[in-house]
């Protein structure tokens, strides 16, 4: 529990439950991507820790109220790790794990980039650049409703490319949105290649300090270090914060794992069976 | 020939629009761009700083915000020139807003070639046809100022993504205090039996004046004003050309995807008649407004030519 914020599910996860949940939750996102036959495996992978620890331990929120107005709120920004979203909030009790295999099909709830039509998912995406500015209308709305609630994003380190995460950036600064969190996916590869060969991105702690945030990094994978991480963004906001989580894109599968081919790819049924034996 | 009428600003009309709604929508916010004085925010922004938000020159932010506050419950009214408002952030409106259905207003000053000496990068001339392409927009182009008022509270009191096209340029007033809008129901302001005209924004008052040339000639025109682009009121666009025979549309638009395609695609998919457009053939130029209209042929003369036109061209 942190900062007195008790997840709904009233359970209080040990690290090692959420090693084990993160295992499971990978073999999930590896099974969903293989049966939609398409799908980003790679930051699905990298962002699991970060939302495991989210949603099992930081975060309040009701699964069966999807729409209480004192929530969190948890913006994926880069909405193709739609995989990773979706298992943990299913997880989390918001859809029926069975619905994973609906994922890209026709009449499903569950859509190749994240969308509001899934219960617990806040805002559209698919488009690049747009969740920090949405974030910020979030935590805006939080201050003029004189709710505590804390809005969280999660940015990819390709998304930091676009010139509206530096205008919202700027904007939650002057605005003083102390209850916003962003957290940047520091896999270090975005759709092509890898970030230093598509743009050069350091030093990406300046550059979000410079902005007027607060920054902290850590391990991305490692649950403690994640954990205690956000516990230290709740103590004296005065400014945003983000978190520069160093992850490793494909985590998990040996030959995703830091491999540009598996941004946007499926699994052939060999290499998926390889996968979930790795994951076993 | 050409009607004396009061002008007034639709854009300073809009500005002291919101101050009246401030009590009776405790939701509603208002978000600008550096350009609050020019569209009448300032007004707000300097009673009630607590609900105003300004992100500089950065629409697409502009717009990601307001979504985020709509999502939660707010109403925002989001206001920029239209060329910035609309053409910057597109993807925002139509990922966020449109696709998110969300239950934000955006009401943009300076569209068209009324904005006049900025020049053609200024010009607004394509947001309707931007606007309209997103699925979830109700678009509003306003004739006059009264009509204003009632077009900016019918947005904060109805439900989705709202866009409203003002004008820089003070514009002609053709419509009497009492005037009732309705959104989506056109507004026959004349009747006629020869030729309809279907004109939005400046150019009701441009049609209403070339009607009155006709009938000196001893044509009947009518004339709807379509202030509700979308949904527009197919039934009114029907009825004109089933009952005139002849159509033609005025708008200070480009004539790509603005009144003109409408009302063809409408008479042509419903009871098809001859259609002449009266609207901007491209850019355009700095110039006072009034001689950009004249220059790019958005005058009564010109409506009148091609009603009499339309009506050369019926079987
Ligand atoms: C505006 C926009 N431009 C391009 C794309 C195509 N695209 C999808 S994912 C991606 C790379 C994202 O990289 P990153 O943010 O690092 O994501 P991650 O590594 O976490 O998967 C790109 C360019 C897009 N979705 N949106
Ligand atoms: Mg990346």
């Amino acid at each position: 529990m942190i900062g007195g914020r008790a997840p709904a599910a009233g359970h209080t996860y040990s690290v090692p439950e959420l090693q084990a949940m993160a295992k499971e939750l990978r073999r999930d996102i590896i099974q969903t991507i293989y049966t939609a036959g398409s799908g980003h495996p790679g930051g699905s992978l990298s962002e699991l820790e970060i939302l495991i620890s989210l949603y099992f331990r930081v975060m309040r929120y009701d699964p069966e109220n999807p729409g209480w107005a004192d929530r969190d709120r948890f913006i994926l920004s880069k909405g193709h790790a739609s995989p990773g979203f979706y298992a943990v909030l299913s997880r989390a009790g918001y859809f029926p794990r069975e619905e994973l295999a609906t994922y890209r099909q026709l009449n499903s709830r569950i859509q190749g980039h994240a969308h509001p039509m899934t219960p617990g998912v806040e805002m559209n995406s698919g488009s690049l650049g747009m969740g920090l500015s949405f974030a910020l209308g979030c935590a805006l709305a939080a201050r003029l409703d004189g709710k505590d609630y804390m809005v969280y994003a999660l940015l990819g380190d390709g998304e930091c490319d676009e010139g509206e995460i530096w205008e919202a950036a700027m904007s939650a600064a002057h605005h003083k949105a102390t209850n916003l969190v962003a957290i940047v996916d520091r896999n270090r590869i975005q759709n092509d290649r890898f970030t230093d060969d598509v743009m050069t991105l350091d030093p990406l702690d300046r550059k979000w300090r410079d902005f007027g945030w607060r920054v902290f990094e850590t391990d991305g994978h490692d649950l403690p270090a994640l954990l205690d991480t956000f516990e230290k963004t709740q103590r004296r906001r005065t400014r945003p914060t983000v978190i520069i989580a160093h992850t490793v894109k494909g985590k998990g599968v040996s030959f995703m794992e830091n491999n540009p081919g598996f941004h946007g790819r499926a699994p052939n049924a060999e290499e998926y069976q390889k996968a979930l034996e790795e994951l076993a | 020939m050409v009607a004396q009428r009061k002008m007034a600003s639709t854009r300073q009309t809009y500005g002291e629009t919101l101050l009246d709604m401030a009590d009776s929508f405790p939701d509603i916010v208002v978000l600008g761009g550096d350009l609050n004085v020019s569209v009448f925010t300032h007004l707000w922004r300097d009673k009630y700083p607590e609900r105003f938000f300004d992100f500089g020159p950065a629409e697409q932010n502009l717009v990601g915000v307001g979504a985020g506050l709509a999502a939660n419950g707010k109403i925002p009214f989001v206001s920029t020139f239209s060329v910035f408002g609309v053409g910057r952030p597109f993807d925002q409106l139509r990922v966020l807003v449109s696709q998110g259905n969300l239950n934000m207003k955006l009401v943009c000053t300076h569209a068209g070639i009324l904005t006049g000496e900025d020049g053609m990068s200024a010009h607004g001339i394509e947001d309707l046809s931007l606007i309209c392409s997103l699925p979830a927009f109700t678009v509003v182009s306003p004739a006059d100022s009264v009509e204003t008022v009632q077009a900016v509270k019918t947005a904060a009191s109805t439900e989705g993504p709202f866009y409203i096209r003002l004008s820089r340029a003070a514009t002609p007033v053709v419509h009497e205090e009492d005037y009732r809008f309705q959104l989506g129901k056109a507004e026959e302001m004349r009747e006629g039996s020869d030729v309809t005209i279907f004109a939005t924004g400046v150019m009701v008052s441009v049609s209403l004046d070339a009607a009155d040339m006709l009938a000196a000639q001893g044509v009947e025109a009518r004339v709807v004003n379509i202030h509700t682009l979308k949904p527009v009121d197919e039934e009114a666009i029907v009825a004109g050309a089933r009952e005139t025979g002849a159509v033609v549309s005025a708008e200070e638009h480009y004539f790509h995807g603005g009144l003109g395609s409408i009302v063809a695609q409408v008479v042509g998919q419903n009871q098809p008649v001859p259609v002449e457009m009266v609207a901007l053939q491209g850019y355009s130029e700095s110039a006072r407004a009034e001689e950009l209209m004249v220059k790019c042929g958005l005058t009564p003369e010109k409506v009148k030519d091609a009603a009499l036109k339309a009506v050369s061209r019926k079987k």
